[in-house]
């Protein structure tokens, strides 16, 4: 059992998947005889073929609505948004079309609409976005944005036997840079469960995706001041697990939260509001976040620094949190 | 075309263009009732289109109709009482309440998908419905339509592309009824013909009087049939005209008179009538045959709409996720081993076989023929004295409404007038 990276894990899902069952196909820009921009998809179209790896032109609203109307005969689409920024291209589709199929007229879209997301990388204010808010808002799509290989992989897999549609954030950032040992064989993760990725009891550290590494990061920078953090990684977005959110502060008293989104709107809000509905009375200080700035991603090197949080950014919100 | 139908087939075709028109007639007075919850829109003229079209289609085809075919779910078999229950915002409704007007669809009995509100959506959507058919070897033909309107939209060009590059078994209609709510085509497509937009897409097309519903059927079959043969995509223009207003709110002030009169005296129906009678295809038992079936039908069917109830307000809550509520199953008609390794297995390779140079004239050009006119039935092809040269000169009547003012105001109204005068002057000074 070697370790393998995120890219590769979701690779392994992929081709796991469609061995597993005819019905899942994969359609996108470039995906095929290239392998898709980032590799993903390498080796798919030689071993399933063209009626099953579908290059397409590069139409992103034609992509999504193609997929949802394949998933409305039974099949398992797989999309991919060479860039996750383009699905910016098909938010009517996705938002109108695919997200309220369900609930207004009981067709149920299994699609998954995946791509790479993040910054990090100096791929400049169209290569790097994080958008994934404006699909957490909006009811009938679920949210995946995994950290690590292991959960990459088991959360593809749920997504792409999930009734519902589902977008599949993927960290740029974290393709190649990270590497797991993963079990053999068939293995599942399930979509809206979060993960406790480090205990500790003085404080709650919530993120997701590259900002829960950050965190751990930032957790055992904390830990040799003496301040134990408790990191959790949400792993889904929507629907959010209110349960192991509710009981991670219950027990800290303190919240913390981090992601690589914009601050307004971003994920932070919804979750303290959460938080101050379930949990108040056990709050023993004020919610904070550390978050992206509330601008367009720059390209810069020394500019994008300064827009994402990092780990000294985190010790520094979390010492001030812990001393309230 | 006569000739490819049976006489039944061709009374059939008369029963859903009266049933689609009776039934929007019936929709009209509940509106003004007070009893159809939001918007109603009419397809008064346009009902030779629905019925045509969808007429060339087989129970395993699959359409995705826009707001103005109610006929096409008609023929497909989807009931009155969905219509009207659709429309008063019933829990008996196809939504169960959660949309009106034919916002609906069916994906295991009739294979319908829904309209959304936003236009062109269902183009990309139907391209992956034909392709998935294909993949499963279902031989099955998808078809949607789309307003001269709603052929602006980007989805509608995506979508277009899409299928073209995939060969994708799509039957696109464009139903050209002349206005984009209050904006005449030529104010949209500085083209004669919609269907030309099919040449830059590689896609055969052609052009039909819609409001013949005997030639409408025969494009659409044809059309299907090559779709089902793997000679797709299609697609047809069929021009016709709105005779309402964009929804019932809209008196359509807009359109001159003298549009409406040329178009009235093409009513589908009348003209549908005296092509049965000419051919003595009926007779005057047959007709009032059919309007009985429709009177009982509709009273049957508008009756159980009006007893239904409202949704009860917590199912406002349900459905947003499929928890379990619906098994989800490919039907296939192919052994599923043609596509799994290693039979799927191919080379991961381009066969690419222009290198795409510049070439002297006449030897490029793409493949597709210009759209061609689809001769209307029982008569010859004459471009000059069909309807789509013969109309009124949009271009010329359409006014110009300067910011703040409109049509209703009197003053601008006689200006514009007097302005159209003027210009006919000049141009009977010209000859």
């Amino acid at each position: 059992m070697a370790a393998i990276t995120m890219l590769e894990a979701i690779r392994q899902a992929m081709f796991e998947e469609m061995e597993r069952d005819p019905a899942v196909v994969a359609i996108g820009e470039d995906i095929g005889v290239y392998g898709g921009a980032f590799k993903v998809t390498e080796g798919l179209l030689a071993k399933f073929g063209r009626e099953r790896v579908i290059d397409t032109p590069i139409a992103e609203t034609g992509i999504v609505g193609a997929a949802c109307g394949m998933s409305f005969l039974g099949l398992r689409p797989v999309a991919e948004m060479q860039f996750i920024d383009f699905i910016a291209c098909c938010f009517n589709q996705v938002t109108n079309f695919v997200a309220k199929s369900h609930y207004l007229w009981g067709a149920p879209v299994p699609m998954v609409l995946r791509g790479p997301s993040g910054g990090g990388v100096h791929g400049g204010p169209f290569h790097s976005a994080n958008p994934e808010m404006y699909f957490v808002h909006t009811p009938g799509l679920k949210v995946i944005y995994p950290s690590t290989p292991y959960d990459a992989k088991g959360l593809l897999k749920s997504a792409i036997r999930d009734n519902n549609p589902v977008l599949f954030f993927e960290h740029k950032f974290l393709y190649r840079r990270i590497k797991e040992e993963i079990p053999e064989g068939d293995y599942t993760v399930p979509i809206g469960k979060a993960i406790v990725r480090r205990e500790g009891k003085d404080l709650t550290i919530l993120s997701y995706a590259a900002m829960a590494h950050t965190s751990l990061e930032a957790a055992e920078m904390l830990a040799k001041e003496g301040i134990q953090a408790e990191v959790i990684d949400l792993r889904t977005l929507a629907p959010l697990d209110r349960e192991t959110i509710l009981g991670s502060v219950k027990k800290t008293n303190k919240l913390l939260i981090v992601h690589e989104d914009t601050k307004t709107g971003g994920i932070a809000g919804e979750i303290a509001a959460v938080v101050c509905e379930g949990a108040f009375e056990d709050l023993d200080g004020p919610i904070a976040r550390v978050t992206a700035l509330d601008t367009p991603v720059p390209y810069a090197p020394t500019l994008e620094e300064r827009f994402l949080p990092n780990a000294e950014k985190v010790v520094a919100a979390a010492r001030e949190l812990a001393e309230y | 075309m006569t000739g490819t139908l049976r006489r039944e087939q061709y009374l059939d075709l008369y029963y859903y263009m009266r049933l689609n028109r009776e039934l929007e007639e019936r929709m009209v007075r509940l509106f003004r009732q007070n009893k159809i919850v939001g918007g109603l829109y009419s397809s008064l003229g346009q009902e030779g289109v629905s019925a045509g079209t969808a007429y060339a289609l087989e129970k395993r085809d699959w359409m995705a109709p826009m707001i103005r075919n109610i006929g096409a779910l008609l023929v497909k078999g989807v009931p009155p009482r969905d219509i009207f229950t659709q429309h008063m915002a019933k829990y008996t409704s196809p939504t169960c309440g959660k949309d009106g007007t034919s916002h609906f669809g069916d994906l295991k009995g009739n294979h319908i998908v829904s309209p959304i509100s936003m236009l062109g959506d269902l183009i990309p959507v139907m391209t992956g419905v034909g392709m998935a058919g294909r993949y499963l070897g279902q031989k099955i033909v998808a078809m949607t339509w789309i307003g001269d309107g709603g052929s602006s939209t980007g989805a509608f060009h995506e979508g277009l592309g899409l299928a073209a590059a995939q060969k994708a078994p799509l039957v696109l209609i464009v139903e050209n009824n002349q206005w984009a709510y209050s904006t005449p085509v030529s104010r949209q497509v500085p083209l004669k013909n919609l269907a030309d937009r099919a040449v830059a897409y590689g896609i055969q097309s052609s052009i039909v009087d819609g409001n013949d519903v005997v030639a409408v059927y025969g494009a659409a079959k044809e059309a299907v049939d090559a779709c089902r043969a793997g000679d797709g995509p299609r697609l047809i223009e069929v021009k016709t005209m709105r005779m309402r207003g964009h929804a019932q709110h809209d008196p359509a002030e807009y359109v001159p008179k003298e549009m409406f009169d040329f178009w009235k005296a093409r009513d589908p129906i009348a003209l549908y009538e005296k092509y049965l009678t000419e051919n003595k295809l009926w007779d005057a038992a047959a007709k009032a045959d059919v309007e009985a079936r429709i009177e009982k039908l509709l009273n049957d069917e508008q009756k159980f709409a009006e007893e239904s109830p409202l949704p009860p307000a917590e199912t406002a809550e349900e459905g947003v996720y499929c928890e379990g509520c619906h098994t989800i199953e490919a039907e296939w008609k192919r052994p599923k081993d043609e596509v799994m390794p290693p039979k799927s297995s191919v080379e991961a390779a381009w066969d690419v076989q222009s290198f795409g140079a510049f070439e002297t004239a006449g030897a490029g050009g793409n493949g597709a023929k210009r759209s061609q006119q689809v001769a209307p039935s029982g008569k010859q092809v004459d471009r000059k004295n069909s309807a789509a040269t013969d109309g009124p000169d949009v271009e010329t009547a359409a006014a110009r409404v300067p910011f703040g003012r409109g049509p209703k105001d009197k003053a601008f109204r006689q200006q514009q007038e007097q302005k159209q005068q003027e210009r006919q002057a000049r141009k009977r000074g010209r000859r």
